[in-house]
């Protein structure tokens, strides 16, 4: 409002009329150049995942002599030998298995957690949830080392365990900080009225406040599978075998094994994506919203 | 942990503040040792959890940090800091450690202002506004992974990068430059440029995002009184739409600060850390030492000056960044 205040004059007389009306039919000329600007952005985002996809129904022989010309013809075989390789369904369910683990570990310990940290009062309620805030300075890449001798120790390397656990365990802090706001935002009045009723806390929490916390279970939840579902490094180093490998270890590993064959490379790439922008469609209000909820938070 | 393992003694200074009243002591008494199982048992799983699973391993890196240590012998070579004076007179970790702030830099120099501009425009009357919201997104969504096996194959050399600059290629050529079409990937002075291009496509769909859903944020009215004062949209924008949406972008410069720190599934994927080592970020060269060369004690030296780098950025965030935006919060203080 300051700032306002501090305007200097309008420069020309008859903007105040003018601008009034502007905002009801805008000048042509600034709407054009909105849509242009805003369309060759998109175009930038866009072109390169439309390029991989079409591409993938082309042979090398067309990719090597025009790289940029559409499928002519279209060729089929790139994305039927991926469709009907048992390794990539191998890496589709191992990613599945991967991500729904970390998502039902992620919601399940980290609204029990919240629970008490938002309601509860108790002595060192807010040292405890500042060690959960603190584990967000820790990213999964500083404790790697480490994370894999303990997990050689507990017998965990190879498996899929070995990659869900350590991604819950690194999950929490933003799932803590994410949920505790809301189930504090919970009226404290239905509370009170549960208690006359004769429930418990712990009745409370099954019976009321998890079915109110869905919507904020399901955006930690989108977010910690979008998350795994693209996990590199933890899969990486945890999984040795590549009948355990998630997607972009598949990915990773089948563009540096056929390199060669630049449209086999193109059609795995584009059906690994996928799975990750079907979900994204459907799920993009809860991921918009969750990001930004959680960058708030 | 120890406030669960003694439920008697902590449960004596608990109640007191809100039950004033004196009932019969040992009713109380066995209220609150319920009140304080409850607690264990909720956070109990969290709390394993990230205790063995983060705070534990954390804590290893910074001891075995202090050894010379391959990762299977008995940890004997205990050589106090010399790990971190050799990393960090190490010229292979300063130019990792120079990448990572080149990143830093380069992620914001080159995402802020476009996202700024693609937001406050989308943020106008915009017919189809949530499928570009959709288009813009799509790469976010994507992994750091895919998004780098596609750029390695459309910089490959006579790719779609080439072809679409190819009237630039040409220009250049008729202005006398020799060979104008660059090795995007395998010539050290261009690699770095090439990855924080990728790393930007992939990335600017969040920033963009972000601005909009704290546009969404900032009252219309405190625009539209400017709009009838006779304010220009750009001097709407310059004048109260930015700084009101000062928050959010400093919210976003903090995490795209963490994440051009931590980068390395990108960097793993197109090159390696080459060529030549020249495009190796703190992270990827943690990776090398630590599993390709099995030195664990030198390897946990760089994870740990990785975290101080982290922690420091993190410090002045709150320090200076977070106090004066959230003086109304009361989250944090309750």
């Amino acid at each position: 409002m300051t700032a306002l205040a501090d305007r200097p004059a309008p420069a020309t007389p008859p903007t105040p009329p003018a601008a009034a009306s502007s905002r009801r039919a805008p000048l042509r000329a600034s709407t054009i150049l909105q849509y242009v600007i805003v369309l060759a952005v998109i175009a930038v985002t866009i072109v390169p995942v439309l390029y991989v996809i079409t591409s993938g129904f082309r042979t090398n022989g067309q990719i090597a002599s025009a790289p940029t010309a559409l499928p002519d013809p279209w060729v089929l075989s790139n994305y039927g030998r991926v469709l009907s390789s048992g390794d990539f369904w191998q890496q589709v369910l191992n990613s599945t298995l991967i991500a729904v683990g970390t998502t039902a570990g992620v919601i399940i310990t980290g609204t029990m957690a919240a629970y008490p940290l938002a309601r509860y009062r108790f002595r060192g309620r807010e040292a405890l949830y500042l060690v959960f805030v603190l584990g967000l300075l820790f990213p999964i890449g500083v404790a790697i080392l480490p994370l894999y001798l303990q997990l050689r120790d507990l017998h965990l390397l190879g498996t899929h365990w070995g990659v869900i656990i350590p991604q819950v365990a690194f999950a929490l802090p933003i799932t803590v900080i994410i949920l505790r706001p809301f189930l504090k935002a919970i009226p404290r009045e239905l509370e009170e009225a549960a208690f006359v009723d004769g429930t418990t806390r712990v009745g409370f929490f099954f019976r009321i406040l998890l079915p109110l916390a869905v919507p904020a279970m399901v955006t930690v939840g989108v977010l910690q599978f979008v998350a795994s579902w693209n996990a590199y490094l933890m899969p990486l180093l945890v999984l040795t075998s590549p009948d355990s490998y998630t997607l972009p270890l598949g990915v990773a590993r089948f563009s540096s094994q056929y390199s060669s064959d630049t449209a086999a490379i193109l059609a795995f790439t584009s059906v690994a994506m996928l799975p990750a922008l079907a979900f994204f469609t459907l799920m993009e209000k809860r991921i918009v919203g969750g990001l930004s909820g959680a960058v708030k938070g | 942990m120890t406030m669960t393992e003694t439920p008697g003694r902590a449960a004596a200074f608990v109640d007191g503040s809100h039950e004033p009243s004196t009932k019969a002591a040992p009713a109380r008494r066995a209220q609150t040792a319920r009140k304080w199982l409850e607690i264990g048992v909720f956070v109990a799983p969290a709390l394993l959890l990230f205790i063995i699973f983060v705070l534990v391993p954390v804590a290893r890196a910074g001891y075995y940090s202090l050894y010379n240590w391959n990762g299977i012998e008995e940890l004997t070579k205990f050589i106090g800091l010399d790990n971190y004076t050799r990393a960090l007179t190490d010229d292979d970790f300063l130019r990792a450690l120079r990448n990572n702030l080149f990143f830093v830099v380069g992620s914001i120099a080159v995402q802020l202002p476009i996202a700024l501009g693609v937001a406050l425009l989308m943020n106008r009357r915009m017919r189809g506004r949530g499928a570009f919201r959709l288009l813009i997104f799509v790469p976010y969504v994507l992994s750091e992974v895919i998004a780098g096996v596609m750029f390695t194959l459309m910089l490959q050399p006579h790719g779609l990068v080439d072809w679409a600059l190819s009237p630039v290629y040409g220009l250049l050529q008729t202005l006398g430059v020799d060979s104008p079409r660059p090795l995007w990937l395998a010539d050290t002075d261009v690699v770095l440029w090439t990855l924080l291009l990728v790393i930007s496509w992939k990335y600017i769909g969040f920033a963009i995002i972000l601005f909009l859903a704290g546009l969404q944020g900032i009252n219309p009215e405190l625009e539209e009184a400017a709009a009838i004062d006779g304010a220009s949209w750009w001097q709407i924008q310059r004048r109260i739409t930015i700084p009101l949406l000062g928050p959010t972008i400093r919210i976003w410069a903090f995490v795209s600060v963490i994440g051009s720190l931590q980068l390395f599934d990108m960097v793993k994927v197109m090159t390696n850390g080459g060529p030549a080592g020249s495009s190796h970020t703190m992270a990827t060269y943690m990776i090398q030492q630590g599993f390709e060369r099995s030195q664990f004690g030198y390897g946990s030296a760089v994870a740990v000056i990785l975290f101080a780098i982290s922690f420091v950025a993190a410090l002045v965030y709150i320090r200076f960044v977070l106090r004066s935006d959230n003086t109304s919060s009361d989250d944090r203080e309750a």
